[in-house]
């Protein structure tokens, strides 16, 4: 192998997958290490995109099958990696070590812990489940948490997003739309469900997010609700008690429900961190990596020979996420020939 | 409900509590409310477990009921504490526990206040020295007593006579826990389990034997809230936070009610004789309310104690039934007798609350 052409990628979802893709065609030797099982990170999990209603496993089929000659590494952590020379020494868990020219950052995001905002009752009441779970049970039709008829079905957004509490004050992007396909698709599952969406503001910045959520309000009767939601009880039933301020009205108001959906935001992932500190990468105070020049060139790191692509810069969508890879892909082109 | 779910948040909130020697300050108004509970929590801790809890007469009040109506200012609250602290240190103890949920909401502010502005320390400690001539160093732990019956609760177990189990029916006794807010909500790391599902009372009634009740209402104000008893014009909503619970936890029969907080304990209590005589109804068993308890109290109960001695006679809800569940022998007759068999008088009852 030509150490001169190595290229490391860092993470097999979305953003690793379609550098992967475009340096591989301009034939590098392209090394993605993956720590989890599979590569797609949550793209794999997901079942249905907003804002059209894409089955998430077409636009990841399209990877894979895109994916020739791209040799690659599951279940594999970084262990420790530095500067040697002109290249990157990178000794992964697995024991081989890998020798790069550029290494690109594609490490993207952890959904927050909906535990950790304990007020919800996650983990704690029987029918509360969050937007993971909900993407599971629609692609695998089963969650015992989830009742056979459901009369009532609520949303909170900016679950760990936009919270001083908790510590991330970043808004997590996606979440609004998410909570509004996921609301419009709950409803298709149960038409004579009442749905609810407790939200901050509605965030709908992209094409036909705004269209979706008219649709949401016109088509399928959803039910938005302008507050945040302070706290989550169960009654004797078994149902759950949901306080929260409606601030349109300027009243409190108590909702029973049959399913709590929390919408988990998008947070800084454990393996952004760890490889932060190994290669001494400056963050911001939302714990993303903090790019070169953040509106001109956001796939650029501080570092020599270190690229970003996907939401390890922070929330994005997934179009957003494929656009950083290509560009990531041709900026690192043009530093290997360069150099 | 998902019981490991609640274990799980319970091991996040565990709270460093030393074993023994303590410099220990009253409530001023458990005083009058619950007379028996501080001095029964002195004599279960010296006596019968053999601790080292220390309390001397130059404390005072922690002023918390004039600050919290604005009738003094911070820097007063702030030097009243470090008098407490300097007369803790004078006896030579490290290890500061208070009665009061209110007192211990504030001390935990003060701590927190001066490590936030050491200016503000700098003036405390200036003006104590002005006023009292003392210094003070920080305590090296700061805890509540109802710490203090968490941390024993299964040396109490073990010398318990009575269990929180129906002597009728074999079944655990079931309990509402009612945590003071100014225990848990101001800084959940200070407690023991936090603020969503504080497990302080919730360990002593799973260790004495007794279920606890997860109702809808259960993290509501018990209707003592500063705010809305000091003045008398306000006292709608605080009985309407009072009825609010009970409403809610009515459908799950509790046997009893414990709580950590003095006014907790006592709103709660004496709210039941104002419900039943505006709505003519009674929350507990056959026309009977549910008895409020504070934490010394009920493990006083558990280690047999004669319920008159606890002073369960000054509360306004008859506890009766409860020690009938529990199997507790008491003589009726003596209820009401005070120091030298003095009658110390009977509380009126509404003729819908027994």
């Amino acid at each position: 192998m030509n150490n001169n052409r190595n290229i490391l990628i860092i993470g097999g979802g979305p953003a690793g997958l379609e550098a992967a893709i475009q340096l591989q065609k301009l034939d590098y030797n392209v090394i993605v290490v993956e720590k989890s099982d599979h590569l797609g990170g949550h793209l794999a999990e997901w079942d249905r995109l907003f804002p059209d209603g894409i089955e998430a496993k077409e636009v990841l089929d399209k990877l894979l099958n895109n994916l020739v000659g791209v040799k690659y590494f599951l279940n594999t952590d970084i262990n420790s990696i530095n500067l040697l020379d002109n290249c990157y020494n990178a000794i992964l868990s697995n024991g081989i070590t890998i020798l790069a020219k550029a290494v690109l950052i594609a490490s993207g995001f952890e959904l927050f812990k909906a535990e950790r905002k304990q007020e919800f009752g996650y983990g704690v009441y029987n029918h509360v489940i969050s937007n993971a779970d909900l993407e599971a049970y629609f692609k695998n039709g089963k969650d015992s948490r989830v009742v056979e008829s459901p009369s009532r079905i609520g949303f909170v957004h900016c679950v760990g997003s936009r919270d001083e509490k908790i510590g991330n004050i970043h808004c997590s992007k996606v979440c609004c739309v998410t909570a509004v396909k996921q609301a419009c698709e709950i409803k298709e599952k149960f038409p004579n469900a009442e749905v609810f969406c407790f939200y901050i503001d509605l965030r709908m910045f992209g094409r036909g997010y705004e269209d979706l959520y008219l649709k949401a309000q016109q088509e399928y009767g959803i039910r938005f609700i302008r507050g945040r939601v302070s706290e989550v009880a169960e009654n004797i039933k078994n149902e759950l008690i949901i306080k929260a301020e409606d601030t349109l009205s300027g009243k409190p108001i108590q909702v029973t429900l049959d399913l709590l959906v929390l919408m988990s935001g998008i947070a800084c992932s454990t393996g952004s961190e760890k490889l932060g500190e190994m290669l001494s990468l400056s963050k911001k105070e939302d714990g993303f990596f903090e790019c070169k020049d953040s509106i001109y060139s956001q796939q650029l790191s501080n570092k020599k020979g270190i690229y970003y692509a996907g939401t390890c810069t922070g929330p994005k969508t997934l179009p957003d996420t494929f656009h950083e890879a290509r560009s990531a892909a041709m900026a690192i082109n043009m530093y290997m020939n360069k150099e | 409900m998902i019981y490991e779910g609640k274990k799980k948040i319970w091991s996040d909130y565990q709270k460093d509590i030393p074993d023994d020697h303590f410099f220990y300050v009253r409530s001023c108004i458990r005083q009058s409310f619950f007379p028996a509970s501080e001095q029964k929590f002195l004599e279960i801790c010296n006596q019968r477990l053999d601790k080292d809890f220390f309390e001397t007469e130059k404390h005072t009040s922690c002023g918390g009921i004039a600050f919290h109506s604005d009738a003094i200012p911070i820097e007063t609250s702030l030097v009243i504490y470090a008098r407490q602290f300097s007369l803790m240190n004078e006896f030579g103890y490290k290890n500061f526990v208070c009665s009061c949920i209110t007192s211990f909401g504030l001390y935990c502010e003060a701590l927190e206040m001066w490590r936030e502005h050491p200016d503000l320390e700098a003036k405390t400690r200036e003006i104590l020295w002005d006023t009292c001539k003392r210094e003070f160093t920080k305590p090296e732990y700061l805890v509540h007593t109802s710490d203090m019956i968490y941390k024993y609760r299964k040396q109490i177990a073990a010398l318990a006579k009575y269990k929180l189990i129906n002597n009728k029916t074999g079944k655990a006794l079931k309990v509402v826990e009612h945590i003071g807010c100014h225990y848990n909500k101001i800084f959940p790391s200070k407690s023991v389990g936090g603020a969503e599902y504080p497990y302080v009372l919730a360990g002593m009634i799973e260790s004495w034997g007794g279920e606890i009740i997860d109702y809808p209402e259960r993290r509501h104000c018990c209707g003592f809230g500063f705010r809305q008893y000091l003045v008398k014009a306000d006292r709608g909503y605080s009985l309407s936070n009072t009825h609010k619970k009970f409403e809610s936890m009515e459908p799950y029969h509790p046997d009893f009610i414990i709580a950590n907080c003095p006014g907790c304990t006592y709103f709660m209590d004496r709210w039941q004789y104002v419900i039943s005589e505006m709505e003519h109804k009674a929350y507990g068993e056959y026309g009977y309310g549910i008895p409020v308890l504070t934490y010394e109290e009920v493990a006083g109960l558990v280690m047999g104690y004669n319920p008159w001695d606890l002073g369960l006679q000054m509360h306004q809800v008859n506890c009766e039934p409860l020690l009938d569940k529990m199997g507790i022998e008491y003589k009726a007759k003596d209820k009401y007798k005070g120091l030298n068999n003095k009658n110390i008088g009977k509380p009126a009852l509404t003729p819908y609350l027994k």
